[in-house]
């Protein structure tokens, strides 16, 4: 990942053949550092806080929102904001609910029991359907992306309220007679002893990961973000990667889906309800820019696990949800508040001792300081 | 020439002087030690190359940063300038050189922005109103107050730029590059301007660029060279030569059309391209205009603010739509291609604005130099990143970008600097036409003769080159023929050996503009 660092152009003056340096370090480890205080913190406070079983419950949890802000990465990057994908959570839940059941063709006088495999991939399409009336509306039709993806968050959850009268699937099981069995696997079964959400955020993260930084469209991805008019001049298809990049969020708003209901054997019509603002804080935990062009997915998804973990903690010791829901917003606030500062700090304050830089504030700050000299000084 | 520098003591119609200015950015010293005088009534111009430190003294100078160490006297007294409001309320005023305004709001309020005039009813917009119009009054600009300043063209909010900063009372007035985006008739009226405020005893600092122009309205000149003044004189006693041998120590010039090879096929013909206005009236911004440039060609393109050269090179590359006529690369019509369809032909454009439309400026140097050509380290579905570095190191090479390496963010990177990787990020396409649009545009003198010589190496190569200007003098340079542009349409052409006289002449600077 050491590619994605040197797009954001974040790390110092001695960093630039992606070796690193402890401004880099500090400044990617700050989301780290507050999981790792999280941790400890729970563990002084709660004896079952700390303990492998546990770790695996909590990291479970924090698949779904992991997932989800994976693909909220791919639309910050682009610039952009993603509102649909707790309703698309909901929905795609609720279409394979459905799926589940059978489906009756009343002409024919037959009732289809789809395989699992078949449920995935048609509730992955129904995710990426959603994504491309998203991008489309936005890239083509220039909707702002918060608007379009708004109006989407309500059609898609009306869809799955209309879908169930606001009722639940709770029958999602199958039938070894009908070959539709193993529904539960996705959330339920675990490989090596790490729950299968787990091994699939981590393979999704991995996807991820080797998109934004080996493929061309990674790097189209981070130009359109950081610059659309000069992606564009330079030959990028912007439209195309922006439609994209919605259809790939949609999808994994999919799989979360599929593994929220796997997990409660259930699919109602309102799950999911405001996870996209928790996706939305895990990119911005993880140091990503929302004017775009600046993240990458292992803060991401250390974003995601400090949500996780902290709102996990405060369960265990007993704090009431009311609170929970406060602490997890003071979070948000100061991941964010800290980034701020110390950005403030590199920029106004050059020091005037000379050499190499020899501590981390330093060298990031003649870094700053120096561009804005040259490039405006004569 | 009796023009030998020397240093005059501060004389008692000295306003400001600025004694030993250091300043330093960590390792990195912009100024080493810097006297400074602005003289009462009169125009002291600052030439320097960029990162001389200009700007930085002039910032110094404003309130927006502190010195290291060093003195300001104002009015013989010494002082020191907490902020820039500061500074302002002192007399001090500055245009900056990146514009400031707010492109949402109306030229009245940008105008008063931050110290609203008040009436008893809150703020007294009449009053506001009445004196914008006066100020575009005295600049000769036809803008309405309510105008939103996204809608003025560049020149224009420069303009409005320059009236705010005219708008307060200012004993002192620095104005940094106040004329990169304005015309001739418009940097007229500016002078006109100038030369009424430091007849009412306002001292004036200028910087610019054009040193011709700067060298018409100043008193004083002062030379700076890596953060220490190299020069100071009497503009009387001075010639553009004294000026830029001090600025980069060598003479130099912009160099000759390259020769020694025939051009070779049409490579893009312009046939009968008409442009409409994106604005939705129904004037075309470029008419009927044709033009062909054939392989190896060097084509300057001159003409004032809105006669239509941006729309033109833009309209080509594909980022505007062809309201008639069509566009042919090596005998294809390309008038439908999209933008990246036809860089993978080879028509390139290099914009104007770096900033909003060259750069992505959250990569890195190596990044932004590769972007255009990804296509080409592509192996399977995954970027080659041996084949990417030899690709950057390469063209870092080849356009001589002044680099850390590619790893470097670009905002390290002098404007100069940035304008190669640009320039570079497109060459490495290997485009068979290159359009430039103001290459030269806020960069200095070496750079703007690195970046011509540039050219002129790769037309001997066989590239069509296309590049427009509104320095005169950079039209007598590299180009073999040149094209003046007035009004969507072209009004002359010419060979090399024109002078600025009949180039000027064909654009309709001589003349009032009367629309």
């Amino acid at each position: 990942m050491t590619d994605a660092s040197q797009n954001r152009s974040r790390s110092g003056p001695k960093t630039s053949s992606g070796g690193f340096s402890l401004a880099k370090l500090l400044l990617e480890g700050r989301a780290f550092l507050a999981l790792i205080v999280i941790i400890v913190v729970f563990s002084m406070l709660s004896p079952y806080y700390f303990s492998l079983g546990n770790f695996l419950t909590m990291a479970s949890h924090v698949a779904i929102f992991g997932i989800l802000a994976v693909g909220m990465l791919l639309v910050i990057l682009n610039g952009g904001i993603d509102l649909s994908v707790g309703s698309t959570l909901g929905l795609s839940g609720v279409i394979a609910g459905f799926l589940m059941q059978g489906v009756q063709l009343q002409t024919l006088g037959v009732v289809l029991f789809p395989p699992v495999w078949v449920v995935v991939v048609l509730v992955c399409m129904l995710g990426a359907l959603v994504g491309l009336v998203n991008g489309v509306l936005i890239a083509w039709l220039k909707v702002p992306a918060f608007v379009a993806t708004l109006g989407m968050l309500y059609v898609v959850r009306g869809a799955a309220l209309l879908m169930t009268n606001g009722l639940t699937y709770n029958d999602l099981g199958g039938k070894p007679e009908l070959g539709n069995t193993g529904f539960d696997w996705l959330g339920f079964n675990r490989l090596f002893g790490v729950p299968i959400g787990v091994l699939v955020m981590a393979v999704i993260a991995i996807i991820g990961s080797i998109i934004l930084n080996r493929t061309a469209f990674g790097r189209w991805l981070y130009a359109s973000g950081g610059n659309e008019r000069a992606a564009e001049l330079s030959g990028v298809p912007v439209k195309k990667v922006q439609v994209a990049v919605y259809m790939l969020s949609g999808i994994c708003a999919s799989v979360a889906g599929l593994i929220l209901s796997s997990e409660l054997t259930s699919a109602g019509p309102t799950a999911g309800n405001s996870y996209e603002l928790t996706a939305i804080a895990a990119v911005v935990i993880g140091g990503a820019a929302l004017t775009g062009g600046r993240g990458n997915i292992r803060g991401t998804l250390v974003g995601a696990f400090v949500i996780g973990f902290l709102s996990d903690g405060l369960v265990i010791i007993g704090v009431s949800a009311y609170w929970q829901t406060v602490f997890t917003g003071a979070v948000i606030v100061l991941a964010v508040l800290l980034n701020a500062i110390q950005y403030r700090r590199r920029v106004r304050l050059p020091s005037p001792t000379d050499g190499p830089s020899t501590s981390p504030q330093q060298g990031g700050k003649a870094r700053t300081a120096d561009p804005a000299h040259e490039k405006i000084a004569g | 020439m009796n023009a030998a520098p020397q240093f005059e003591p501060a004389a008692a119609d000295t306003v400001l002087a600025a004694r030993n200015i250091v300043k330093s950015y960590g390792g990195t010293h912009a100024l080493k030690g810097v006297n400074f005088d602005i003289r009462r009534g009169e125009v002291t111009t600052l030439f320097g190359e960029n990162g001389a430190g200009k700007s930085t003294l002039m910032k110094i100078l404003s309130g927006v940063e502190t010195p290291t160490s060093g003195s300001i006297e104002l009015d013989g007294h010494p002082v020191a300038f907490s902020s820039t409001v500061d500074a302002r309320n002192r007399g001090i005023s500055i245009i900056h050189q990146e514009l400031s305004l707010a492109p949402n709001l109306s030229v009245r309020d940008n105008i008063f922005m931050g110290r609203e005039l008040h009436g008893r009813t809150g703020i007294d917009f009449a009053e506001e109103a009445r004196q914008t119009r006066m100020l575009m009054a005295d600049l000769e600009e036809d803008i309405d107050p309510m105008t939103l300043v996204q809608d003025l063209r560049l020149g224009q909010q420069q303009i409005v730029e320059i009236a705010r900063a005219l708008s307060v009372d200012s004993r002192i007035l620095i104005m940094d590059e106040p004329t990169s985006a304005l015309s001739a008739t418009e940097v007229e009226v500016l002078f006109r301007v100038i030369r009424d405020l430091t007849a009412r005893g306002v001292s004036i600092v200028y910087i610019s660029h054009h040193l011709e122009e700067a060298l018409q309205i100043t008193d004083h000149a002062v030379v700076l060279r890596d953060g220490t003044i190299t020069a100071t004189a009497k503009a009387k006693n001075i010639d553009l030569e004294w000026i830029v041998r001090n600025m980069v120590g060598e003479n130099f010039d912009l160099g000759s059309p390259p020769t020694g090879y025939a051009f070779g096929e049409v490579a893009l013909s312009i046939e009968d391209v008409s442009i409409a206005d994106s604005s939705g009236s129904d004037r075309l911004v470029v008419d009927r205009l044709s033009l062909d440039v054939r392989a190896g060609e060097i084509v300057c393109i001159y003409g004032l603010m809105g006669a239509g050269r941006t729309e033109l090179l833009e309209c080509v590359a594909g980022r505007l739509p062809v309201t008639g006529g069509r566009v042919l690369l090596e005998g294809d019509d390309i008038s439908r291609l999209s933008i990246a369809e036809r860089i993978s032909r080879g028509l390139v454009l290099v914009p104007e604005d770096r900033q909003r439309d060259g750069l992505v400026q959250t990569m890195s140097v190596g990044t932004n130099l590769s972007l255009a050509s990804i296509g080409s380290f592509v192996t399977g579905m995954f970027l080659s990143r041996s084949r990417e570095r030899s690709l950057i190191e390469g063209s870092i090479r080849d356009v001589r970008v002044k680099t850390a390496g590619g790893g470097a963010p670009i905002g390290s990177l002098s404007g100069g600097n940035q304008q190669k990787v640009v320039i570079g990020k497109m060459l490495t396409t290997n485009p068979k036409v290159m359009l430039l649009d103001e290459p030269s545009r806020g960069i200095d003198v070496g750079a703007k003769a690195e970046v011509f010589r540039l050219l002129a190496e790769r037309a001997a190569r066989g590239l069509a080159v296309v590049f427009s200007t509104s320095e005169v003098a950079e039209c007598l340079g590299i180009a073999h023929r040149i094209i003046v542009m007035r009004r969507g349409r072209i009004s002359a052409v010419f060979g090399a050996d024109v002078t600025k006289e009949q180039i000027m002449a064909a654009s309709g600077e001589a003349v009032v503009a009367s629309s």
